[in-house]
């Protein structure tokens, strides 16, 4: 029998249907799998018995011929999520060991359907980098090397080569993916946290509309901008991943109320007469010259499949960033301030309650937090507010309405590079200067800005024989065709996955 | 825009973050270089734009003014650090 930790979602959930395999073989083939890949930290809590209960009542379900879309799936966690009666940290010291007695919405509708969760997965603290470098819990390693490179290999001899990030802040949920740790994961993106992880791991990641999906029970970072979204082996499976996700919830007011259409119908859908836009402001100078070239490879190939290639123009793209360095932090100075040791989490003792509160979050933060912390507590503050975060929401105003008058023109989606580079080595960038690591951000953070759905796929390997991504960025809710254009580029490029599990 | 010494020490305090005296100069540098990269926004032409207050044009629903939760102050004091017939414990507030 092949190795059940290699199939896609998809073809794991046939193979259930077809009786090939049991839900409980395919959850023990994926414990197995997470207790040999610890090298890699990609889970901060394992729940193989969890995941046992949860697969044998499936196995029941499946006998009987029933069960949900999801039926038996093992699936990781974003440490983002509230998982009831399941440690939920989002990767950072303040909130210890904070046990929630709820589920949040997202999760809630996984096991509705039927899926199986292996554990949770580690993640930048509070979702706030690029690299997973910030988590309480270590760094996460890509389980992709350069060639040539023999870390983590063990044995003797000389080590060539360094450690590579998986990209953040979904890295846990990247680099389980792409190890074979679990069939699909929930990730969430305020920046490109999916996307960009995704294009750093060779797997598919979407961040959907803002709406599509419920905030409810996710840990806030940015709230205008949060959203959360799946990362999978492959298009189809975050079709699937995301029809369990999205949905309807009267606890999140920013919820969208619209039908969640079956996206898996989307996938192999025919692209053929779609406008797709090529911004032009993306055209970085000093581009990395293989992504400038995997990017005329996409348009290639979307071209051959029909759609008609269309230059536009996004005049503000170059603002996004440096706006969403004003809002997201203002956003997160307000929704971190509930972190004060009083109600959960971590509690350092005092001289009074205000010497609590400081000595508690100087204790719980790292050192990523706290700075975001203070820049979003400085550009609110009295005097700065109109200089800085009205400012930047007017900035934001301006990005969404490129993007409105883009569509406004016909064009169906708009293709991008997914990063501009491939992952790099752990400790190689942003150590003296933040806005190094925040430039990994680039080409995605627009698409927070506007709320709109965006899909990266990977398109080729650069001659490091590292994994790269291209994005798709689509209309408000209208993810299908972000599936369709998806499949069209995983078609042409095919699959591509990590060669050697130097890490068992 | 650049901060100073003194209004680290007064942001900090403000988002009640306790920063030992020998970290400001670093904390200094690090929150200039991302000052410093936003400030490029002064270039965008604003006047007339609102500022965004919703990225998805949407009416927020109204539910029936009715409780929906409660009698669960044990579940909410479960994760307290301290907390003592289901109140949250801190340090004396009043003197």
């Amino acid at each position: 029998m092949t190795d059940l930790t290699s199939l896609t979602l998809t073809e794991a959930r046939d193979g259930l249907k077809a009786k090939t395999f049991s839900a409980t073989e395919l959850a023990k083939a994926h414990i197995a799998a997470v207790e040999q890949a610890r090298a890699l930290n990609a889970y901060v809590l394992e729940t193989p018995e969890h995941a046992l209960k949860q697969a044998g009542a499936s196995d029941i379900k499946l006998a009987k011929g029933e069960g949900g879309p999801l039926e038996g799936l093992p699936l990781g966690i974003k440490d983002l999520f509230a998982t009831q009666g399941v440690r939920t940290t989002a990767c950072s010291k303040i909130l210890g060991n904070f046990v929630p007695p709820y589920e949040s919405t997202v999760s809630s509708q996984l096991w509705r359907d039927g899926a199986v969760m292996l554990g949770k997965l580690n993640n930048d603290e509070f979702a706030m980098g690029s690299s997973n470098e910030t988590s309480a819990f270590g760094n996460v390693v890509n389980p992709w090397r350069r060639v040539g490179s023999n870390v983590g290999a063990g044995g003797s001899g000389a080590v060539e080569g360094a450690h590579l990030v998986p990209g953040g802040s979904s890295g846990g949920s990247a680099s389980a993916v792409a190890a074979n740790l679990c069939l699909a994961a929930t990730a969430t993106d305020t920046g490109g946290s999916i996307r960009q992880p995704a294009a750093f791991t060779g797997t598919v990641g979407i961040k959907p509309t803002y709406g599509r999906c419920s905030r409810w029970g996710i840990v806030a970072f940015a709230s205008s901008l949060d959203q959360a979204g799946p990362i999978g082996k492959t298009v189809r499976d975050c079709a699937v991943m995301l029809r369990s996700m999205a949905g309807h919830d009267p606890k999140d007011t920013t919820c969208a109320d619209l039908p969640v259409p079956d996206y898996e119908k989307a996938v192999g859908r025919s692209v053929k007469g779609m406008k797709i836009g090529i911004p032009k402001e993306y055209r970085l100078d000093g581009l990395n010259a293989e992504i400038d070239a995997l990017w005329q490879k996409g348009i290639d190939w979307l071209r051959s499949a029909g759609a008609e290639i269309v230059e536009i123009s996004l005049p503000h793209t170059k603002y996004a960033l440096p706006a969403y360095y004003i809002v997201a932090p203002a956003e997160a100075s307000s929704n971190l301030a509930r972190y004060d040791g009083v109600r959960y989490g971590l509690r350092e003792g005092g001289r009074d309650i205000v010497d609590m509160y400081e000595k508690t979050r100087a204790e719980g933060f790292g050192a990523e937090v706290k700075r975001r912390i203070m820049i979003g507590t400085y550009v609110l503050s009295a005097g700065y507010y109109d200089a800085y975060y009205l400012r930047a929401q007017k900035v934001r105003t301006l990005i969404k309405r490129d993007f409105d008058e883009a569509y406004a023109a016909g064009i169906d989606a708009v293709l991008t590079p997914a990063t501009p580079s491939a992952a790099f080595g752990i400790g190689e960038k942003g150590s003296a200067d933040p806005v190094e690591m925040y430039l990994n951000d680039i080409f995605t953070v627009t698409v927070n800005m506007a709320g709109l759905p965006g899909i990266a796929v990977p398109a080729g390997l650069d001659s490091q024989g590292l994994p790269l991504g291209l994005q798709l960025i689509g209309k408000p809710f209208d993810e299908e065709t972000l599936f369709a254009l998806g499949e069209v580029i995983e078609q042409a490029a095919g699959r591509f996955t990590v060669g050697e599990r130097w890490w068992a | 825009m650049s901060v100073d010494i003194a209004t680290v020490k007064r942001v900090a305090h403000l988002a009640r973050i306790a920063v030992p005296e020998a970290d400001l100069p670093k904390l200094q540098g690090e929150l200039n270089a991302i000052l410093g990269f936003v400030e490029q926004l002064n270039e965008v032409d604003v006047a007339g734009v609102e500022p965004m207050t919703s990225v998805t044009p949407m009416a927020m629903k109204q539910r029936e003014d009715i409780v929906t939760d409660g009698g669960i102050a044990d579940l909410i004091v479960a994760n307290a650090p301290a907390s003592d017939d289901n109140y949250f414990m801190v340090p004396k507030v009043i003197e």
